[in-house]
């Protein structure tokens, strides 16, 4: 006897919103007809999340949440798509174990992380979330349960990590954790004067070092433009850390939708410049928890409502490494002059892409900003930065974006008939669609 | 502790569950669905309770089937030493009013059943030296509303069933906690326009816990929902109806 409840749903970026039914059940299961669209814990910023229209249920998969085995010898999970990773964190960090790739944020859904195959500050070195995942079990538009992985059901798999949410609704996942000696990272930071120091930087950080990334000062203009940080770290061993684990922070929450001022270009400068200034002081190793090197913005709760109530957008590329240090120069300057000021600028390393159809990631390097939503002027700055990408043979990531037209997404992705195939074939009422959809590939809203 | 849940399943249970596997505690579920029961007992086991988690029938509008389920779990987690009973069976007022074959089964389940099984483990309990049993009740049993009186009368009843018990069991080494949530946001409420100071299952779950362990009577959940039916105790009746409460 499960109810709904009618709901505004929006993206972390709180732009767009959809007035819509959602149901938050215990136990996930596809309603016999109608549009569904599966949300986790709402943290893609722009549309993937959003239905289309008030048509569409949106299933809430955060009360299925239930660890159903663990295998201590291999470190491989079994829970319901709704577990977070940190629940996940929570449980086996004590125990040894970790999350094998962690977005900017712990509070993600598994189900969530497939569907997006998210990476972290390790792609360089192992990869995308979907690298990790032996088994899913999904549930198909038919209502049927449908195991698969990459041995079983392949086509399907690799159309569903990444598949933002379009294939299926996943139920269960096995994910292999990783092992760590302490919870403790050991952390060193360092200075880079431009853009293309930052780039050697991080490649060379990266043959050693199994997180890196770096953070850039977009304000920054002239020999300076690119100029920033690169950050990198590794878990700790038992020699190094001390006995006891990190104090946990409780996060504080904003009470308030930020005001206007907060987003103006000469604050965001003066942050900017501070923040540098900080950083470049300082250098050399330290040690730190998890939380504060993997999610530093889980501190601030609700940290989207500073951009105010009309949202922001997140603007991610990758672009291929042979494009390297010209086409970046280009992105960052044509978000300069626009005077789209962003308080994030953040610039990795992305190891080999994955079989997946719609995975976002590309050998090459990907830059992530934040947009304050000012209505068209915002949108006409990502299909300007869109153009550059694809001349690049780059793309954006699905789970960021809210503007980018269909025949630029056409234009992106090589893999999209493919995936489409395999889509139809599952799903071939599209009863599975969002906002997201609609918008990039055409479906009936 | 060694505790035998019933409704551990779901929402403000599950929560509580978690917690005492994560502290180790020997659980032992007992319901309706076994496929659920099986999914919740891998969680626990999963999240540290103390050796597997058995599972077993219980269906709370047949008592017949009690005694073979207690003896059942006293094997399984050899000999258990609290009950806790978070189960209980929610309809919206008008469907009560409309459905009468619904309503009787509402009570038999909140009232009935949950009665027989307490005292049935009281009895058990106090045999062998004591222990400790706690069941939620709700704030709705505090006062009688025009808006869900059945339900509230239904859980009025087992609120003062549970101070009794407690009262006549204290000398026997019997402790019981009788918990009344105010409103909790889960899967049971959900559709419903949610009131000011909502809970969610697991804040519940921690104030229970502490009551748990120190045997609290009786446990507001949230704590300000003791406040709250305080104020709306003392209201008077015309106050009552003028407001249409
Ligand atoms: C502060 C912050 C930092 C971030 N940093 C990174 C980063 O470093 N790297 C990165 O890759 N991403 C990052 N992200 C994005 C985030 O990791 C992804 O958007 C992730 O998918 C969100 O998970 P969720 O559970 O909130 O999913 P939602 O946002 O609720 O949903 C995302 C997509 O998954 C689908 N989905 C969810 N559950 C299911 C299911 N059970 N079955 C089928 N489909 C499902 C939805 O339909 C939707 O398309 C960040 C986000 C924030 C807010």
């Amino acid at each position: 006897m499960d109810g709904l409840s009618l709901e505004t749903v929006a993206g972390w970026g709180r732009h767009p919103v959809c007035r819509a039914a959602v149901a938050r059940p215990e136990r996930l299961r596809l309603p016999r007809a109608g549009r569904v669209l599966p949300r986790g814990l709402g943290r893609s910023y722009g549309d993937a999340a959003v239905p289309a229209s008030a048509q569409s249920l949106v299933l809430e998969t955060v009360r299925a949440d239930r660890i159903l085995a663990f295998e201590p010898s291999t470190g491989a999970l079994t829970c319901e798509a709704g577990l977070s990773l940190a629940e996940i964190l929570r449980v086996f960090v004590p125990r040894g174990w970790f999350t094998p790739v962690s977005p900017g944020t712990k509070f993600v859904t598994v189900g969530g992380c497939v569907a997006s195959d998210v990476h972290g500050k390790n792609h360089h070195r192992d990869g995308s979330f979907g690298g990790f995942v032996g088994r899913l079990v999904i549930e198909t538009a038919d209502g049927r349960l449908v195991e698969c992985g990459p041995d079983r059901e392949r086509e399907l798999f690799l159309a569903t990590v990444g598949g933002m949410g379009l294939t299926g609704l996943i139920t269960e996942a096995t994910i292999r954790l990783k092992p760590i000696e302490t919870p403790w990272m050991f952390v060193e930071t360092e200075p880079a004067a431009g853009l293309t120091e930052m780039l050697d930087r991080l490649r060379h950080a990266g043959k050693d070092w199994p997180y890196t990334v770096g953070w850039i000062d977009c304000l920054a203009t002239g020999s300076g433009l690119g100029r920033g940080i690169v950050i990198r770290g590794r878990h700790a061993s038992r020699g190094e850390a001390p006995g006891v684990p990190p104090r946990e922070n409780t996060p504080r929450a904003v009470p308030f939708d930020g005001p206007a001022w907060l987003l103006s270009p000469a604050l965001m400068r003066a942050f900017n410049t501070a923040y540098y200034r900080i950083q470049c002081r300082r250098t050399g190793g330290r040690l730190v928890s998890h939380d504060a090197f993997f999610y530093p913005l889980d501190s601030l709760r609700d940290w989207n409502r500073l951009y105010g109530r009309h949202g922001f957008l997140q603007y991610q590329c990758v672009v291929p490494r042979a494009a390297g240090a010209p086409v970046l120069s280009e992105l960052l300057d044509r978000l300069s002059r626009a005077g789209a000021a962003s308080f994030l600028a953040v610039i990795k390393d992305f190891g080999p892409e994955s079989d997946a159809y719609l995975s976002f990631p590309l050998e090459g390097t990907t830059l992530a900003l934040d947009l304050p939503y000012r209505g068209p002027a915002t949108e006409d700055l990502v299909h300007l930065l869109n153009a550059t990408v694809i001349r690049a043979g780059g793309r954006i990531y699905l789970a960021k974006d809210a503007a980018t037209r269909r025949e630029d997404f056409e234009r992106m992705v090589p893999r999209l008939p493919e995936w489409r195939r395999v889509r139809d074939r599952w799903d071939p009422e599209h009863r599975f669609g969002s906002a997201l959809s609609a918008r990039l590939l055409g479906d009936e809203s | 502790m060694k505790a035998v849940m019933v409704g551990a399943t779901r929402g403000m249970g599950r929560a509580l569950a978690r917690l005492l596997a994560g502290r180790g505690d020997a659980l032992a579920l007992l319901g309706r669905d076994p496929n659920e029961l099986l999914t919740s007992s891998r969680d626990l086991v999963a999240r540290g309770a103390s050796g597997p988690v058995p599972t077993g029938h219980l269906d709370l509008a047949e008592p017949a089937g009690f005694e073979a389920a207690l003896d059942a779990a006293d094997r399984a987690l050899g000999s258990f030493d609290a009950l806790i009973v978070t189960g209980g069976d929610f309809a919206p007022q008008e469907t009560l009013e409309r459905d009468t074959a619904r309503l009787a089964r509402l009570l038999e389940v909140n009232f009935t059943g949950t009665v027989v099984l307490c005292q049935q483990t009281a009895e058990r309990l106090a045999r062998r030296g004591g222990g400790t049993i706690c069941a939620f009740s709700s704030v709705a049993g505090d006062r009688a509303r025009r808006g869900n009186y059945l339900y509230g009368a239904s859980k009025a009843g087992l609120s003062a069933y549970l101070d009794g018990l407690g009262l006549a069991y204290a000398d026997r080494g019997v402790r019981v906690v009788s918990v009344r949530p105010g409103f909790v946001k889960t899967a049971m409420t959900v559709g419903l326009p949610v009131p000011p100071f909502a809970g969610e299952p697991e804040s519940v779950a921690r104030v229970v816990l502490r009551a748990l362990d120190r045997g609290k009577p009786v446990v507001y959940a949230p704590p300000i929902w003791r406040w709250v039916m305080l104020v709306i105790r003392l209201l008077p009746r015309a106050v009552m109806r003028r407001a249409r409460f």
